[in-house]
């Protein structure tokens, strides 16, 4: 990233100002549900693969899920590549999508597939009501987070459109 | 392994004559490779080896012999054949390795049948991926699972079907192999996003719902292999493909931006 500093390569961070967001909203959303795989199915065993009482609708939403998270991860960060190869890479846009992404597909998870479809819970033979705020009150502070960065990056787009 | 009653024997006779066209089409790869004037990458050698062997073990063999009565077994070798299997043969790209070494009137018959309107809707995403993941709702949700075993034509017949609609599922998606109506990355994308979507709640509900004749917990663990077995092989695919539009999308200006 020598040239990140010549005008040149400002001029292309601003033209790739959209794809910095897409880059880092589909490696957030998907790193969100890899950790979700991960840590909490396979590590924990607090989720369970299938507690066998979800409704269809809850499945294929997590299906679709499952495999956008697939996915989205890989997509990601090709065009995460192709920012850099490109020298278009502009980190702090690229953290607010990746903030933004994780905090969306969390509180997607932890409000419409873990309580309107009842997909299955964060943690089975305990008070929910401490993990399900903990699991939505950290998906809001990702999303304030990616926002506020976004916002920090939106007001120089503004300020200084060339740069 | 005893044969437990006749079906098995005439099974096992089946299965060698389901082996039969997969050494054939390895040994035509090699044959094709060897006689050709120009050089063919190695490495497609090897992955169409690798595709046969794949589908081999899951045809003949121990693991083929247990999966008649082990659900977690059958499971592996699902895999094997429609996934693993096809996803390798499919890289070695046998049609370009036939076009070129084929006498020149054969190869444009080829070109031909390839371009005629049956093939052209049998390689089409969306028909290719519900022939592939609806032919397996189909088999574990009726009572196909459990009457295959039964009868070795339809277990024969079933495994052509996987085998084939892998394949044809997997080059439609990421094919190398020339395709005059190949479809937009994005369409690719989202065909392959919701057959891997589809895949995964299939193995999801055969958790909870085992096919007939197969034991919860052989379920259980049958369908947590798929599921993740599947997961592995669909994030080659998937990085197969956003590496094709990685390297398409090169800039051009990339060779004269950083002088030596």
């Amino acid at each position: 990233m020598s040239t990140a500093r010549t005008s040149t390569a400002a001029g292309q961070q601003s033209s790739s100002a959209t794809r910095n967001i897409v880059s880092g909203l589909l490696f957030g959303v998907g790193i969100a549900a890899f950790v979700d795989e991960t840590v909490f199915h396979q590590l924990l065993h607090w989720h369970h693969f299938y507690d066998k009482s979800t409704p269809a609708a809850g499945l294929v939403s997590d299906g679709l899920f499952h495999a956008f998270g697939w996915f989205a991860v890989v997509a990601g960060l090709f065009l995460f590549a192709d920012l850099r190869r490109r020298h278009g890479l502009w980190v702090r846009r690229w953290l607010g999508g990746l903030f933004i992404g994780l905090g969306a597909f969390q509180l997607y998870d932890g409000t419409v597939q873990h309580k309107l479809m009842r997909l299955h819970q964060i943690r089975y033979d305990v008070d929910l009501l401490a993990y399900d705020l903990t699991w939505n009150l950290a998906a809001v502070a990702f999303l304030v987070v990616g926002v506020v960065l976004l916002g920090q990056t939106q007001s120089r787009l503004h300020r200084d459109p060339a740069a | 392994m005893v044969p437990q009653h006749a079906a098995d024997e005439t099974g096992s006779a089946l299965d060698l004559l389901l082996a039969a066209p997969l050494l054939v089409a390895l040994l035509l790869y090699w044959l094709a490779v060897v006689v050709g004037r120009r050089p063919w990458p190695r490495s497609r050698t090897v992955l169409w080896s690798a595709g046969v062997l794949a589908c081999l073990v899951a045809t003949v063999g121990p693991l083929a012999e247990r999966s008649g009565t082990s659900f977690p077994a059958h499971a592996v070798a699902h895999v094997l054949l429609g996934m693993l299997g096809p996803l390798l043969l499919v890289l070695a790209a046998p049609v370009t390795l036939a076009l070129r070494t084929l006498p020149t009137p054969t190869a444009r018959g080829l070109v031909r049948l390839l371009l005629s309107a049956p093939v052209r809707f049998l390689v089409h995403p969306v028909v290719t991926g519900v022939l592939n993941v609806g032919g397996l709702w189909l088999l574990y949700t009726s009572g196909l699972y459990a009457r295959a075993h039964g009868e070795p034509w339809l277990h024969g017949l079933v495994h052509v079907h996987v085998l084939l609609s892998g394949y044809l599922f997997t080059a439609a998606v990421i094919g190398v192999d020339p395709n005059r109506h190949r479809r937009s990355l994005g369409y690719r994308a989202t065909v392959l996003v919701l057959f891997m979507a589809a895949h995964s709640v299939l193995a999801k509900y055969l958790y909870a719902h085992p096919p007939a004749g197969v034991p919860a917990a052989q379920a259980e663990l049958g369908s947590m292999i798929m599921y993740y077995a599947a997961d592995l092989v669909d994030l080659v695919v998937v990085v197969v493909l956003c590496h094709r539009w990685y390297a398409a999308s090169r800039p051009r200006t990339a060779l004269v931006e950083q002088p030596a």
